[in-house]
């Protein structure tokens, strides 16, 4: 069933590039329709999700048995929200209108390619499968900026590759050491590794096979200073674009911090929590900071990225502490991975907002702008709603993981969180600035004819708004799930 | 004697089959030369069936200890064979116009059964033979445009670089012959045990100058560039992939036969494949010549090929991702060339603006040729890398894959000045291209590199008890 979900969206993408020419909304249709296939599966998955310790609705099939490698795919409390997230944010992005530059069909190719190369990721349950996927979301991601992106979009695509490239051959290269270093029978098998952690705590093999996928993974979550290709490939991308590469692609990072680096080498990881979790609170804040200072809409959305990029891995760094009290660390991972969904669900519909308005205004510049909530109530609605959510107002998704994750930190470095506290006033302070500059005070005469979010729009942004409500609200249903992954993470 | 010949049988068919084109080519008329590829074409085949045939036979030596029949030699000479075979496919409508095409077919198999040679050659004398006919059909095939100032420029650079590697090389030959007293390599090993050290290193130091040369390694890489740009293109693409192929098993083979402790070549060998795939990468990045670009590229791909030879003996995965990489590697280079021959030549990198709409085909096929080359999954050169690294991080030098990841993302900067205007400029509308056949040589290659990477197990499993014998 799993296969199938990552399986329909790549065979799509090939068909689709077979489709009459001229049909731009014809591509559109089925593109979606196929998106909508996916969400289906992942949705009876989490139906029929049991969430007991260890991996459910594992498939496995041998694919380079002389060297240990296998398809294999199969999904726990840590990885169904994220698949589950991923198949929405795909949906909502790819029925989200844009400019297609006559090329419809290979851009919804690009986007059903991307689609299942990143559920392929969340699902791998094999080291070179997790590559494989890793690598070719890369490739996806790369052509729908340089084509279908904006201003300098050719540079920041190949920037963006490039840098993300490095990072991705840094963590083979730490997959391979995983691989010569996990005893006599070799192998890729995640399950394998995770359940029998073969590999040496001691000795400098897992400190640098440990630094070689902890670099890869900070290049892509991004954490400071290696977060420099994020902004430009945010900025230039198309807004669909950003909210996948925000939403999806950034957690892949932080998903293989969690699966590979937390479970596989505990012990090691163990040692660097420190680091990692002073690293991360330099991100929040340097983040913040740098969200502050920008004068343009989407790049700023874009620094707030790093910020919240820099919650998730201060829990999971925080979790990764083994001598703090299991409650501290399990209280931390589970919300490092809420704000793992909750981020996705609000930066992508912020990113998307932004798109909606760069079609109108075609400009970033926030001080172009000004009293927009005059003409558009429900964009001036949504933005306000998705930027409270991530500055972490009680009640909506990004409180909760918020909460938890300087919770869990409060108990083992609290004077981490205590400077990581001051990202969540900084953010506070832009996003009103934010809101005020743009949707408030006199509307100028030239934007008089300002029209609100169309149907499409509203189609792609509203359901994620809900899950931001809803989750906010009632979070319960999701917190479970997590926490059936957590617990068995941090031996509670 | 019946086992004799069958042993190589391959090598015979070529070298018979040689002499017979050029026989047919001689006294065939300029209007028929076309059919003499036909010729060429069963030669190759017969060849490629006949080592096909041979990789399950027990290993040995052979030919008076001269030639190793053994898995890596007859896998090689497979692939030689095959990447012959695409290479005449290149090559039919490219000289279609040219009465004396037949020679360029003789050449073609003078130089596949020269690089056969040299990856069995278990003899110092063999491996003289082996680099001269080699070296020999490769010079007449960069300058077979006589009248081309280019090519004969490419024929003269390569020819001048090769004399003096070839030159040095027989000096090493002799000097190793002179302290061991033997030319084979089961007479060369032992007998060196108690050498002079320092004659030793200058012997072998000068034999792997023209073993390099053949590679394309530094410092002796120059022509390659220049062979690439000049050359008739079919002919440049064959002269990128056999020498290679031919030259890194034999380089494979030599170092195996040398006392470890004594000269340490691991380390020696470790830094001509860092210093070549890093200046391969770097020039590659000023390249606006799209041939020349492909050039430096395959100098840097040979740094890649050394990395199997520095895991010899020390890792298992040596052998296998040996293999991997020449298979991928020439099809990879078979696909990315030929586009670049179906174009008829075109080289100019701004050329290629917007030909991905009206050849989207033909920019698929150097996309996909590309991606293999930086090692991007689940293509054959992602499988060739991930072995690679494996092996030398197994050898204990870490720091040669590390050297290769970072080059492998400056690589993609320069494959990306390519496709990226490819498939992100206006079109500027369709460019005439050479013909069917050709078509089919890219398809057949561009397949093969996403086969044996998507399927490397038949092959894997095929190479587990793969051997390189030493004498």
């Amino acid at each position: 069933m799993l296969s199938v979900a990552i399986i329909v969206p790549l065979l799509a993408a090939i068909a689709l590039l077979a489709m009459p020419r001229d049909r731009p909304e014809l591509a559109r249709r089925t593109a979606f329709g196929v998106s909508l296939v996916p969400l289906a599966l992942i949705v009876a998955a989490w139906v029929r999700f049991q969430g007991g310790p260890g991996f459910e609705m594992v498939e496995s099939h041998a694919w380079i048995p002389s060297i240990g490698v296998s398809y294999q795919v199969g999904l726990d409390g840590l990885s169904l929200p994220l698949v589950a997230l991923t198949a929405l944010l795909f949906s909502a992005s790819i029925i989200f209108p844009v400019d297609l530059r006559g090329r419809a069909r290979q851009y919804y190719a690009a986007f059903l390619f991307l689609e299942g190369a990143s559920l392929g990721l969340f699902l791998a349950l094999d080291l070179i499968l997790f590559f494989v996927f890793f690598d070719l979301s890369l490739v996806g991601m790369y052509f729908l900026i340089a084509i279908w992106g904006h201003g300098n979009a050719h540079r920041s695509a190949l920037k963006f590759f490039v840098y993300t490239l490095v990072g991705s051959l840094s963590l083979l290269l730490g997959i391979l050491g995983i691989y010569l270093n996990s005893g006599d029978q070799r192998t890729f098998d995640m399950i394998d590794i995770i359940t029998n952690q073969p590999l040496p705590t001691t000795g400098l093999a897992p400190v640098l096979i440990f630094w070689a996928i902890a670099l890869g993974f900070m290049i892509k979550t991004p954490l400071a200073p290696f977060h420099t290709w994020l902004p430009s490939a945010h900025v230039d991308a198309p807004a669909p674009a950003s909210t996948i590469l925000a939403g999806v692609l950034l957690k892949m990072g932080t998903y293989g911090f969690v699966r590979i680096l937390l479970q596989m080498m505990p012990e090691t990881f163990g040692r660097f929590s420190l680091p990692i979790a002073i690293i991360a609170v330099i991100s929040i804040v340097y983040g913040a900071l740098v969200a502050m200072a920008q004068t343009n809409l989407k790049r700023l959305v874009a620094y707030t990225s790093v910020n919240h990029m820099g919650y998730v891995i201060l829990g999971v760094a925080v979790a990764a502490n083994i001598g703090a009290s299991e409650g501290a660390r399990s209280l931390a991972l589970t919300g490092a991975t809420i704000e793992m969904v909750a981020h996705g669900l609000i930066t992508g519909a912020m990113f998307l907002l932004t798109g909606s308005v760069l079609a109108r205004g075609k400009t970033f510049e926030m001080d172009e702008y000004g009293g927009l909530a005059a003409r558009a109530p429900a964009l001036t609605g949504a933005m306000i709603l998705a930027a409270f959510a991530s500055l972490g107002l009680p009640g909506l998704a990004g409180f909760v993981a918020e909460f938890q994750i300087f919770a869990g930190t409060l108990g083992v470095y609290p004077w981490l969180a205590g400077t990581g506290l001051l990202g969540i006033v900084i953010t506070a302070a832009l996003f009103l600035r934010m809101v005020q500059k743009v949707f408030l005070g006199p509307l100028p005469e030239r934007w008089s004819e300002w029209t609100d979010l169309g149907g499409w729009e509203l189609a792609a942004i509203v359901p994620m708004l809900i899950l931001v409500v809803v989750i906010g609200i009632a979070p319960a249903w999701l917190v479970n799930v997590v926490d059936s992954a957590t617990r068995v993470m941090t031996g509670g | 004697m019946v086992g004799f010949v069958g042993d190589i049988l391959p090598e015979l068919i070529l070298a018979a089959g040689s002499i017979l084109v050029l026989l047919v080519a001689l006294f065939t008329p300029r209007r028929m030369q076309p059919w003499i590829a036909l010729v060429a074409t069963a030669v190759l085949v017969a060849a490629a069936i006949f080592a096909g045939l041979d990789i399950i036979d027990p290993p040995g030596l052979t030919f008076f200890d001269s030639l190793a029949a053994d898995g890596v030699g007859r896998w090689a000479t497979l692939l030689l064979a095959v990447v012959g075979l695409l290479v005449v496919a290149l090559s039919v409508e490219w000289f279609r116009s040219d009465d004396r095409q037949g020679e360029y077919y003789v050449m073609v198999v003078f130089g596949t059964l020269g690089a056969v040679l040299l990856a069995g050659a278990t003899d110092l004398m063999e491996l003289v033979l082996a680099m001269i006919l080699s070296s020999v059909a490769g010079y007449t095939l960069a300058a077979f445009h006589r009248r081309s100032r280019a090519s004969a420029e490419a024929g003269m650079k390569y020819f001048l670089l090769g004399a003096l590697a070839n030159g040095a090389m027989v000096y090493g030959v002799a000097l190793l012959f002179g302290l061991s007293g033997g030319t084979t390599f089961a007479d060369v090993g032992p007998g060196l045990v108690n050498a002079d050290p320092l004659a030793l290193v200058v012997g072998f130091g000068l034999v792997t100058i023209g073993v390099a040369f053949k590679m394309g390694v530094a410092p002796v890489h120059p022509w390659v560039p220049d062979v690439a740009e000049g050359a008739p293109a079919p002919a440049a693409t064959f002269l990128m992939i056999v020498g290679k192929i031919g030259a890194l098993v034999f380089l494979a083979r030599l170092v195996l036969i040398l006392p470890d402790t004594q000269l340490g070549w691991r380390p020696l060998v470790a830094l001509l494949a860092a210093v070549t795939m890093t200046l391969g990468n770097l020039v590659a990045l000023r390249q606006d010549d799209v041939r020349r670009l492909l050039g430096w590229s395959a100098v840097s791909q040979a740094g890649y090929g050394l990395m199997a030879v520095v895991a010899l003996g020390r890792s298992g995965l040596a052998l296998p991702s040996l293999l991997m990489f020449l298979v991928a590697y020439a099809f990879g280079t078979v696909a990315v060339f030929g586009v670049v021959v179906q174009l008829r030549g075109l080289t100019d990198r701004h050329s290629y603006r917007g030909l991905s709409s009206p050849h989207p085909w033909l920019m698929g096929a150097m996309l996909v040729g590309f991606l293999s080359f930086v090692g991007i999954p689940p293509l054959g050169g992602f499988a060739a890398k991930l072995l690679l690294m494996g092996a030398v991080i197994d050898a204990g030098y870490a720091w040669l894959a590390v050297l290769a990841v970072v080059n492998s993302a400056i690589s993609l900067v320069y494959y990306l000045r390519v496709l990226g205007p490819a498939y992100l400029g206006e079109s500027t509308g369709k460019r005439p291209t050479m013909g069917r056949l050709s078509g089919v040589s890219i398809g057949v290659a561009t397949v093969a590199v996403i086969l044996v990477g998507v399927a490397a197990q038949p092959l894997l499993r095929a190479w587990e008890a793969v051997q390189l014998l030493t004498g």
